[in-house]
């Protein structure tokens, strides 16, 4: 019988087994794993429960403090201190210092760290993103981070995989964040509940690398386990251009295909081809509907920025609208680049300047108000549109606020406008 | 062993970010954190609870944010389970990875109302409410997954297991 790839990566991987069917419980080895200011800290804690006396690699873990920093308050200062403390303990060599960190999902691929064919783990939902690079990623808790650094293994039930085809060439504005939040609106918030999302069709050979990131950030939205999109030219001449820029240790790549014989649970196809740009409304991702079926809906704060559009070809759409133009008088703008090599190249290339100009701020890299953090917490009965991920209740600060999740070019028009509004509308 | 106490039931899809806010997660101390445990999702939860109590969850029980310290934050809060339809992956891992007892029984789930006085045999899992003649049998966890419950969490596991 075939295999999925995300079969084939746990048969390569599966510790004492080369016999391999979803639903089957084994330990496997991981090639590289991740923390953050918030999961890290418990991680330590269990890790020094563990007794070990040293961590399986210090190449492959990175402690990431992206979520409270530049630190909002002094406990979070502290657990930022925690990661850096242990990092040096151990010897773990991937400790990002503010100024030159970024959101863990933009910074690690962008710095060659995670590669194709890899098994990873993180104690952070939305690791599924580094799934575009044709790797099995997939988040996990703190305990497991902590078991993780101590063994270089992690227990796993496989999953069964969903084969999702994408057809068609999508139309101006409609980017990888529409593509996946009309999946999620199709599928639910749990149906793909402990699956694989397998990504293919003709769309992706023509989407980039970010927005094949942002489509495998929001798996997990769909109660996905990982999203995993082949590896193909547009995946390796990435990667050899993270190798090359940043001097990464990692080189050995391996491309996996799924067989023409795999076995998927299910097969969803979609043509996006009349696709309109889409918009999730609170209180979940799957509330998907056209932007165009918002009317007059005011907004208070836009933020542009996150794990799932932060990267460049993100903030380039959102300066390309904003050029010459002002945020609302009755609006917010907040961009955050997701790295801080993005941050210098929205200096480089005048994007930062246009978003100051428009009346925006322009922030360093951080989680920021993505989760509520800093940086734009919301008050009660304000409305936003944002780039990421998640508009549950409270997420972005009062129970009682209101998040609208959009792609970049739709949030930034909406800033302009001071309502939702689609990109063309200007 | 016996678990006996109170339903406090929830709908479906019940996130992370409802059980612990993450204007809390500047703190992973668990006495902390349980002060918060279901904070957006009923803002009065802790103060109606007592030890023993249990919440009853819809389906895919704890979705979103990887945060163990939501798991930490309803074992710390002194209550004793989660029963739920169904529950979100990373949740399920963490809950048992820490030792907090979870049942999945959509029947249970389903039949037990708000207030109920509930009993869960832990080791046959099986779940009965006070005043009702029928017994709800629970998903039977796997053996591997049983071993790191038995030993109290997967660092207690590991650290029997591995040496
Ligand atoms: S940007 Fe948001 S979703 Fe991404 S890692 Fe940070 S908090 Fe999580």
């Amino acid at each position: 019988m075939g295999h999925t790839i995300t079969e084939k990566i746990f048969i390569d991987h599966a510790v004492g087994t080369k016999n391999i069917v979803p639903g089957d419980f084994v330990m496997a080895k991981i090639d590289f794993c991740l923390g953050n200011d918030i999961t890290a800290p418990i991680a330590i804690q269990e890790f020094k429960r563990l007794g070990v006396k040293k961590v399986f690699n210090q190449k492959r873990i990175a402690l990431i403090p992206d979520h409270f920093l530049p630190a909002k308050d002094m406990r979070s200062a502290n657990q930022a201190m925690e990661l850096k403390k242990f990092a040096q303990e151990y010897g773990i060599v991937n400790y990002f210092e503010l100024g030159r960190m970024g959101v863990e999902h933009a910074l690690l691929p962008e710095r060659g760290l995670i590669i194709p064919g890899d098994l990873v783990v993180g104690a952070d939902s939305h690791t599924c993103t580094h799934g575009a690079l044709g790797a099995f990623t997939t988040g996990v808790g703190s305990t497991d981070l902590a078991y993780a650094m101590a063994f270089g293994e992690c227990w796993f039930k496989v999953p069964e995989t969903i084969k999702v085809i994408f057809t068609g060439k999508p139309r101006k504005w409609v980017s990888g964040k529409d593509l996946v939040l009309h999946l999620i609106g199709d599928l639910g918030v749990s149906g793909a509940m402990y699956k694989a999302l397998e990504f293919h069709g003709d769309t992706l050979d023509n989407l980039s690398m970010d927005d094949r990131f942002t489509i495998c950030n929001m798996a997990i939205e769909a109660g996905a386990k990982n999203g995993i999109i082949p590896a193909d030219k547009i995946t390796e001449s990435y990667v050899k251009q993270a190798f090359k820029k940043y001097k990464s240790p990692r080189k050995n790549y391996k491309i996996y295909k799924a067989d023409k014989d795999a076995k998927y649970c299910d097969v969803r196809e979609y043509n996006v081809s009349k696709l309109e740009p889409v918009v999730s409304a609170p209180h979940l991702p799957s509330n998907a509907k056209p932007v165009s079926e918002f009317k007059d809906v005011r907004v208070n704060q836009v933020v542009i920025g996150s794990c799932t559009n932060g990267r460049i070809s993100d903030l380039k759409q959102a300066a390309a609208i904003l050029k010459n133009k002002k945020v609302h008088a009755n609006t917010r703008l907040v961009v955050i680049p997701a790295t801080q090599a993005i941050y210098k190249e929205c200096v480089k290339e005048g994007y930062a300047e246009t978003f100051v100009k428009a009346g925006a701020v322009f922030c360093t890299p951080s989680c920021g108000p993505c989760l509520g953090g800093h940086m734009g917490i919301l008050h009660e009965g304000e409305v936003a549109v944002a780039t990421t991920n998640r508009n549950f209740v409270g997420r972005m600060g009062h129970p009682k606020s209101f998040i609208y999740l959009a792609n970049p070019a739709v949030a930034a028009a909406s800033a302009v406008k001071g309502k939702i509004s689609h990109p063309s509308d200007l | 062993m016996k678990f006996e106490g109170k339903a406090f039931k929830f709908g479906d899809d019940v996130n992370t970010d409802e059980i612990i806010p993450a204007r809390y997660l500047n703190s992973s101390n668990p006495a902390e954190l349980a002060e918060h445990c279901m904070e957006d999702a009923d803002a009065n939860f802790v103060k109606k609870i007592k030890k023993g109590d249990m919440i009853i969850g819809g389906d895919n029980f704890g979705c979103g944010s990887s945060r163990e310290h939501a798991p930490i934050a309803i074992k710390a809060s002194g209550l004793s389970c989660v029963i739920a339809k169904s529950f979100a992956r990373i949740f399920y891992r963490n809950a048992i990875n820490i030792g907090l007892p979870i049942f999945t029984c959509p029947e249970a789930a389903k039949v037990i109302k708000d207030g109920d006085t509930v009993v869960v045999d832990v080791d046959k899992g099986v779940i009965s409410i006070s005043g009702h003649k029928e017994t709800y049998q629970s998903e039977i966890f796997p053996g591997f997954i049983r071993e790191i419950m038995k030993k109290g969490g997967l660092i207690e596991y590991s650290a029997k297991g591995k040496k």
